[in-house]
């Protein structure tokens, strides 16, 4: 497979797109498009201060990687969740986030949460009893919390995060399943700041995992690979792999599903009103039955069409 | 001979001459959810696979975020 830009061979080929990029073509790219999608959404400008949720991962370590590049005035947030399972997650994950920090020169803030609170992300979730075993439900609520607490403490304007697409398409089949209405309406690549939580931004909203992926292998940017000991059999990795199956078949699936969303909830199509349907149908002029646009109904339309094809002479045989 | 796949603690084996599509396919990897790299190097899907080739499957989904 050959680059589309200069035909060199392709590194990285994104089938929803039809674009295949070459290494030095794609990591220009990627910055393209992030750029695209602050200015799109509205998620900050150049003249504010970011503060970037870095977890060592890939996603994030791509998202600071790519605001630097784009000259942003991004520092970083380290959450110690005190989490080993074995593997050493959680220095192992700070080692390379302050590795990142170093090597770019970048400012980076480490808050331990043991040290804040007295106990760590596993000791607080079993000593409050919540999450049914799984420490995932106290970690998301403490994360949550202490980004938005340390945003607003040290006067950052915005808070970044390294959500993708399948970060956001599995949190929307997960509320579309359930039909919640609260969640679906409140998802979106930016959260505006309310009083008392800072503005929230997910500039990596429309790119795959993979492609975040690709990022770091392409950019050398060292991550942590293991997953978090807690995740494993989780529902959200449940729903990626799911959604992943549909895009093998389906090239685009996951992408479409994401932003016919985010059109129909700017476009207040979501939850507008009770009996929808019966408040939009007219009656159709010809058989009386109900139909949402004005004219003939799709039957009679097709009826009509039939109708007018078999009059008019076939070609002569 | 053979072509070896590695994905994370997980080795398998496929015949020469297919595509890395076609061998995923095999070894049931999704491919969406995985990046091949050979010799450090990323390749593609319609990349025909040779004797000997050792692939490293990278796994992409994270979760619990």
């Amino acid at each position: 497979m050959k680059c589309k830009k200069c035909g060199n061979k392709a590194s990285v080929n994104m089938r929803q797109h039809k674009l295949a990029l070459c290494r030095d073509h794609y990591l220009e790219w990627v910055p393209e498009q992030t750029e695209r999608f602050i200015t799109k959404y509205e998620m900050f400008t150049r003249d504010e201060k970011i503060l970037v949720a870095v977890s060592g991962g890939k996603d994030s370590l791509a998202l600071w990687d790519i605001l630097t590049r784009l000259g942003y005035e991004a520092d970083g947030l380290y959450l110690g969740l005190g989490i080993d399972g074995g593997i050493d997650y959680s220095h192992e994950s700070q080692r390379l986030a302050e590795k990142f920090a170093n090597e770019y020169n970048l400012k980076l803030h480490i808050v331990d949460i043991e040290k804040e609170y007295g106990q760590s992300i596993p000791v607080l979730s079993e000593m409050s009893h919540r999450g049914h075993g799984k420490p995932c439900a106290v970690c998301g609520l403490t994360k949550r919390h202490e980004m938005n607490r340390i945003a607003r403490d040290l006067g950052y304007d915005v808070l970044a995060t390294g959500h993708n697409l399948d970060d956001e398409a599995a949190v929307l089949f997960g509320n579309t399943l359930m039909w919640d209405a609260n969640y679906l309406l409140r998802q979106g690549p930016v959260l505006p700041a309310t009083p008392g939580l800072a503005r929230k931004a997910k500039p990596l909203c429309r790119f795959y995992e993979r492609e975040m992926t690709a990022y770091c292998l392409l950019r050398g940017i060292e991550y942590i690979y293991e997953e978090c000991p807690f995740a494993e059999g989780s529902t959200s990795i449940y729903y990626k792999e799911l959604l992943n199956q549909l895009e093998t078949t389906r090239p685009g699936a996951k992408l479409t599903f994401y932003l016919r969303f985010l059109e129909a909830r700017k476009n207040g199509e979501l939850f507008v009103e009770k009996n929808v349907e019966q408040a939009h149908l007219h009656p159709c002029p010809n058989c009386g039955q109900p139909t949402s646009a004005p004219g003939l109904c799709s039957f009679c339309r097709m009826i009509e069409r039939v109708n007018s094809i078999e009059s008019v002479p076939g070609p002569s045989s | 001979m053979a072509v070896k796949l590695i994905l994370r603690d997980e080795e398998y084996e496929v015949k020469p001459g297919m595509t890395l599509l076609s061998a995923l396919q095999k070894i049931n990897v999704v491919p969406e959810s995985v990046i091949a790299t050979r010799d450090g190097e990323m390749i593609l899907e319609d990349e025909i696979l040779k004797d000997g080739d050792v692939i490293k499957l990278i796994a992409v989904i994270s979760g619990g975020r």
